[in-house]
């Protein structure tokens, strides 16, 4: 059938199971927002407030189901403000299709109004990018993206569709979803030498990631941990994909749990799945579990020895390697590492418990979190935006099943939790609660106008201290209490503003007002903020300082 | 620190080229020499790729360009099985006094004077990069007035391709 190419964008969308996507019209897209109009029984588009908002929304309906996330901006400026959410999709390894309009071919580099190279813009932070000029290669760019975007290690993938592509016209037939590539599976004599590696090991941690994230392997890991006396551990990105279980002693690294950085770099044997060894996670990357072995399971065959090199790398399908890793182990007992790894999490306990009674009654975010992990319903989902806020969620928050968890972790991007809390909201229907702080909610609130006009009933909890309280904690430790800019002299009184907005306002400065608040606004039914008035002299702890090993955590600051 | 030859074959499509060298500056790899032009397939352009390294660097390189979507192989050459060439095009003044010492070693190694003025010799040699090398450090006294190279192209030796291998 004969059809303009901007029909084609959205029927083949249509056609590869999108039913959502988040945007921002302008001059260069309306052909594609005319077509959007046309087929909008077959298709909802969310319209945000800021190009940015819809790159962040299109990547949390991506981390809360594993669909590939959508989102359509105009040339020139729109495709500019998807630049950050790309990155920060990129640097997580999250599905997204991004679709921009350019001028038409005739003008394409003289300059024209609202012209610019997104695809070499966009190149150092896309799986791949495309420039259409042929809109007879549309339809097929389209289902090309999106095997892409999904196959292997996911990624965004950013097509440039300019004017007199979108308006020409060209043969379409529908085809089915393009399915994502087969990882291959790894060979038997390696699986042999990691499962020989495992038999031998004393005190082993498995170690689950971002990789391991998103399929539903919790159980497998668990019961595979018991099976051989191991514990468990994640990096960031792993976070929601293991059940809580005495096992799992969860967070490793910078502001990970101590028990689990201390039992990682006390392990002879590290099975790391579906991780990268980001060097927030290994601290000082020389001095990184010296005493381990580390086999690594992941789909990407570049991240074997990238930054930590490894003694057996096995690249494929991770899931299916655990699987028969787990199988061919012996079962064992280590009572001895086992009794060990108790032991540092009551160091780590009564190090919690020394820092809480120092705080007396004040609200605090562990406090928050507490009350959040005991009240909030089923399936919830927690978002975060970037900055000592987003660690507490990290350390403290507590998931029901796997993609729970919806936060910046590579890029660390601040501003992203309100499209990321809308997107993840449009996509499962679930509930959300964004955790955010005044800086990051001050750089992209906007997104509450769209959270209000669709009436999406994110609970959005602002730990307020009125600082830029990491970058300030930083300068309390290392840089001597010199605040150069990190203090917020902002006169923002959130109730009102929130108000303003259209959505529901209220504030907590104790527990107990916290925890009525937030029993008040999971039932509300519509967007609500909480405005919870925190210590600027919380601190996130413990702390590796940056570069630094295992050796030189810090656990506890004298004020 | 060692010297390797990659070979790469790309999608001979807009832009391939461009993909392949930014990510040489967005993961600071250290090139010493890249040539890219046709092949046996109008399909396919062929890099080649000159690093100095060690062997962390070469895997990485070789890892980072196998995840371009348009790459289609990389292999890294043996370098006691391929013939590499590199050309270079030299300028040398043209004095009375040492002309027929520019021109002995002309004749030495094989090159050719492609241009003759009063005050010019432009002169093409082609080889091993060693000897090109070697060339300029003869020509240095004479007065080097411009000189350009292309960067080594490399094949290995027998019937085998690299597509098919």
């Amino acid at each position: 059938m004969q059809m303009t190419g901007s029909d084609i964008i959205v029927q083949t969308l249509i056609e590869q199971g999108v039913t959502d996507v988040f945007g921002y019209p302008g001059g260069q897209v309306i052909n594609i927002y005319d077509s959007l109009y046309k087929y909008k029984d077959q298709i909802n588009h969310i319209l945000t407030a800021h190009e940015q908002g819809a790159s962040h929304a299109a990547d949390g309906y991506s981390r809360a189901t594993g669909k590939v996330g959508v989102c359509i901006a105009t040339s020139g400026p729109g495709a500019t403000n998807l630049v950050t959410g790309i990155a920060t999709a990129m640097l997580d390894s999250i599905p997204l299709v991004a679709i921009t309009g350019n001028v038409p071919c005739s003008l394409i580099g003289k300059d024209a109004f609202q012209e610019i190279d997104i695809t070499g813009v966009t190149l150092p932070i896309t799986k791949h990018n495309y420039f259409v000029n042929d809109v007879n290669e549309l339809a097929d760019i389209i289902r090309e993206a999106f095997v892409i975007a999904k196959s292997g290690r996911p990624g965004p993938v950013l097509i440039d569709v300019p004017k007199n592509v979108q308006i020409g016209k060209a043969e379409y037939e529908p085809k089915p979803v393009a399915p994502k590539a087969e990882l291959p599976k790894v060979a038997d004599d390696k699986i042999a030498e990691a499962v020989a590696l495992i038999n031998q090991a004393k005190k082993p941690y498995i170690y689950v990631g971002g990789g391991a994230a998103g399929l539903a392997m919790g159980k497998q890991v668990l019961d595979f941990a018991k099976k051989i006396d191991a514990c468990i551990g994640c990096s960031f990105m792993g976070l929601s994909a293991i059940p809580e279980d005495e096992f799992f002693l969860g967070m490793q690294g910078m502001h990970g749990h101590y028990a689990s950085s201390m039992s990682q770099n006390e392990a002879d044997l590290i099975l790391a799945v579906g991780v990268r060894f980001s060097d927030r996670a290994t601290g000082n990357v020389s001095k990184f579990a010296t005493k381990s072995k580390i086999i690594q399971l992941d789909p990407d065959f570049s991240e074997i020895n990238k930054n930590v090199l490894v003694d057996v790398g096995l690249v494929g399908d991770v899931q299916d390697s655990f699987a028969r890793i787990a199988a061919a182990c012996e079962k064992s007992e280590k009572p001895e590492w086992l009794a060990r790894v108790r032991e540092l999490k009551a160091e780590e306990l009564a190090a919690e418990k020394a820092i809480a009674e120092k705080q007396g009654d004040a609200l605090t975010p562990k406090k928050i979190m507490g009350v959040i992990n005991d009240k909030k319903l089923p399936r919830t989902i927690i978002a975060t935006d970037v900055g000592q806020h987003q660690m507490w969620a990290a350390q403290y928050a507590k998931f029901d099943m796997p993609r729970r968890f919806v936060s910046s972790g590579g890029l660390g991007t601040m501003g992203f939790g309100m499209g990321a809390a809308m997107g993840s909201y449009v996509a499962t229907g679930d509930p959300v609660v964004l955790i955010t702080g005044d800086g990051s909610f001050g750089m992209n609130l906007n997104e509450l106008a769209t959270m209000v006009s669709y009436n999406i009933p994110v609970v959005i909890v602002l730990m307020n201290n009125g600082v830029l309280g990491m970058v300030r904690q930083w300068q309390t430790l290392f840089f001597g209490k010199r605040y150069s800019n990190t203090v917020l002299s902002r006169q923002t009184d959130f109730v009102k503003l929130a108000e303003a907005f259209g959505a529901k306002g209220m504030r907590a400065t104790s527990e107990a007002e916290f925890a009525a608040a937030f029993e008040k606004a999971i039932k509300a039914g519509c967007p609500v903020v909480i405005d919870a008035q925190i210590s600027k002299d919380e601190f996130v702890l413990p702390m590796l300082p940056p570069g630094g090993a295992i050796d030189d955590i810090i656990v506890s600051v004298e004020k | 620190m060692s010297k390797f030859v990659i070979a790469v074959y790309v999608e001979n499509k807009y832009g391939v080229l461009t993909r392949v060298t930014s990510m040489f500056t967005r993961r600071a790899f250290n090139i010493d020499a890249l040539t890219v032009g046709e092949t046996e397939s109008p399909n396919y352009s062929r890099i080649t790729i000159c690093l100095s390294g060690d062997g962390y660097a070469r895997e990485q390189l070789v890892n980072q360009l196998k995840k371009q979507h348009n790459v289609k192989k990389v292999e890294v050459l043996d370098e006691s099985t391929i013939i590499k060439r590199e050309l270079m095009l030299i300028k040398v003044k043209n004095d009375k006094e040492t002309r027929s010492d520019v021109l002995s070693a002309v004749d030495v190694f094989r090159a050719k004077v492609i241009d003759y003025t009063f005050n010019e010799l432009c002169i093409e040699v082609t080889g091993d990069p060693t000897k090109i090398d070697a060339f300029v450090n003869i020509m240095k006294p004479y007065g080097i007035l411009e000189m350009c190279r292309t960067g080594i192209t490399a094949l290995e030796r027998g019937s085998e391709t690299l597509l098919n291998k």
